[in-house]
């Protein structure tokens, strides 16, 4: 360590100084309105930006159906292991009835001699979990589906009691927000109907 | 046992640190806890009275093996985890990271992306910048910078949440460009921004930096020599407080930084103070490289952000890259080895913190307990950067 240099009376009162010049910026700050949020009686307004947890986007015709087609394109991608997606079970085969081949084709289109060709399952998923607690919001899962059936969410005030409430179900989460969103309005509204969502929107 | 003559100096486990031949000196902890070791530092001092006699700092309490995910991850996979080794300065880690595999697997990036990447990243140096700014001086006993500098840095975050969607740990960079382009809007806010960030610098002068009692904690203090820099490997901020003029933007220019002019500003004390000052004159700069990079973009070649990104099983080939880039606290290095199939046979990391750190044994012997704090806090940690 260095000793410290002696200091000439003027030296010292400039250095003093500094201390009022800082006491200034202080005081002016004081008198500037309060920029800091109340929250929770305040919240702030930027949360359209804000990339929250994950949620399955509805088909335009039918809002509470995930467009989702089970790629599993997500789950491979995801760093965190915390997206789940069951596929719906292909429906029971029906033994196919051998009459049902027309007797005049020809042997080699004879589809009786094939196996029997597989139903194939449904491309919808009857699970879509969302484990939040392990996700770390990388966002490729919502890059790489093919069909954009996943968005983010504007849900920023989280709180729960235990890990088991940030385990969503997506499949219900959308069930429940196209429950919520108006209803499509029909292509001629009856009068009666117009009014009343005039007089809803106007209330 | 390690006997106390044997000992090389912050070189041996805690487990090894006794207590020297004197009688009167006391061992203590400095953290795990301690405010100024930022979260999760350990620092084990004898001390003889106020003056220490040794120091040594002990890590591992923040471990996460990031590199050995890097192993087990693809090399999409392990994007996110670049966010969290430096979480002040994710952006840089971020291009270094996308840089490596770039190199590794001939991607092409647009220069659209190329100048909205830099901008990103200069904007998380002046975010990074900012808040050790505030938690220094917290350490040194001021409470009221750190208010200031969150009040500006929160104006930043706005905008960088627009394209990102995060605040602090970004997941924006992508093989090949990145996530989201910046609109009209936001580039117009980055503007509006750097006006007003320029015009803060002269209350933050008034208030901290000509402040006296700032300068008596950091004057002459952990004095650094260009030696000693050079000798623990200290890059960025430490290594330019010491006279070293080196800057990786500057000395090995990557993605597009040749084009803008900028200076790097180096200063020859090596006392905590200089590398305070460089680290706020590093803020301006930043400012310059931001205000030239928006001049650019517009002018930049297509409109692309990503043009061609690789599917999520990529499979880089088989080779092995090492990038390294300037980041907020020095030089930051990824060397990927590849074999060629879909995760990386080996990820290492070089970051700058801890061969920063690795000064402190040294520096802080002699000194008192209160001006170690001061030298700690100018080296600016980021503890999971160390503790990768
Ligand atoms: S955001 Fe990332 S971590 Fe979260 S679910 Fe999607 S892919 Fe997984
Ligand atoms: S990537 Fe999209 S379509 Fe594929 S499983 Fe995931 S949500 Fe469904």
């Amino acid at each position: 360590m260095k000793e410290r240099k002696k200091l000439t009376f003027w030296e010292t009162v400039k250095r003093q100084w500094s201390l009022v010049v800082g006491l200034k910026v202080t005081g002016k700050n004081y008198i500037k309105p309060q920029i800091t949020t109340h929250y929770p009686r305040q919240t702030v307004d930027n949360i359209s930006t804000f990339k929250g947890h994950v949620q399955l986007v509805g088909k335009p015709k039918q809002p509470d159906v995930a467009k989702c087609i089970c790629c599993m394109l997500c789950v491979t991608s995801c760093p965190s292991s915390c997206i789940k997606v069951v596929k719906m079970k292909p429906p029971k085969e029906d033994p196919i009835p051998e009459a049902a081949a027309p007797k005049d084709m020809p042997d080699a289109a004879q589809p009786a001699k094939q196996a029997p060709p597989k139903a194939k399952a449904p491309k919808t998923p009857v699970k879509w979990t969302l484990d939040f607690n392990l996700c770390s919001l990388c966002g490729t899962c919502v890059e790489v589906c093919p069909v954009k059936s996943i968005e983010y969410s504007n849900d920023s005030y989280l709180a729960g009691y235990s890990r088991k409430d940030f385990e969503y179900d997506l499949l219900a989460d959308l069930k429940e927000r196209a429950a919520k969103m108006p209803a499509p309005a029909p292509k001629k509204a009856p009068k009666a109907v117009e009014k009343e969502t005039a007089e809803q929107a106007e209330a | 046992m390690l006997k106390f003559d044997d000992q090389i100096l912050g070189d041996a486990y805690c487990r090894h640190f006794e207590r020297g031949p004197d009688d009167d000196t006391m061992v203590i902890n400095m953290g795990p806890q301690h405010p100024s070791t930022h979260g999760v530092l350990r620092v084990v001092c004898e001390l003889d009275g106020e003056y220490i006699k040794r120091a040594e700092p002990v890590l591992g309490y923040i471990h996460r093996m990031h590199e050995k995910m890097g192993e087990t991850k693809t090399y999409w996979q392990f994007l996110p985890n670049m966010g969290r080794v430096d979480y002040l300065h994710a952006m840089g880690w971020a291009h270094t990271y996308v840089m490596a595999v770039e190199k590794l697997g001939g991607i092409e990036v647009p220069e659209r992306a190329e100048y909205i990447r830099v901008i990103m990243t200069e904007m998380n140096r002046i975010s990074s910048h900012l808040l050790w700014w505030g938690a220094y001086l917290l350490d040194l006993g001021a409470f009221t910078p750190i208010m200031y500098a969150f009040a500006d840095r929160e104006i930043m975050l706005d905008i960088m949440q627009d394209p990102t969607g995060s605040r602090l740990t970004y997941c924006y960079h992508r093989f090949g460009g990145v996530l989201k382009d910046l609109s009209p809007a936001v580039l117009e806010s980055i503007r509006d921004w750097v006006k007003y960030q320029r015009e803060r610098w002269p209350m933050y002068k008034d208030l901290v930096t000509d402040n006296v009692i700032l300068r008596g904690r950091v004057e002459n203090i952990g004095v650094i020599d260009k030696d000693m820099a050079i000798r623990y490997g200290a890059t960025g901020p430490v290594a330019r407080g010491s006279g070293i003029n080196y800057d990786c933007r500057k000395n090995e220019p990557y993605s597009v930084y040749d084009r803008f002019d900028f200076d790097v500003p180096v200063h020859q004390e090596g006392d905590a103070f200089a590398r305070y000052l460089v680290r706020v004159e590093e803020m301006e700069q930043s400012l310059r490289i931001i205000e030239q990079a928006l001049d650019q973009i517009d002018k930049a070649e297509g409109k692309h952000i990503v043009k061609k990104a690789p599917k999520p099983t990529y499979k880089a080939p088989a080779g092995e890259v090492y990038m390294a880039t300037e980041g907020a606290r020095g030089k930051i290095g990824i060397h990927v080895a590849s074999d060629g199939s879909k995760t990386p046979y080996r990820i290492k990391l070089r970051a700058p913190g801890y061969c920063n750190l690795s000064l402190f044994a040294e520096l802080a012997t002699g000194t008192i307990l209160a001006d170690a704090v001061s030298i700690l806090g100018s080296i600016d940690l980021v503890i999971p950067e160390i503790d990768r």
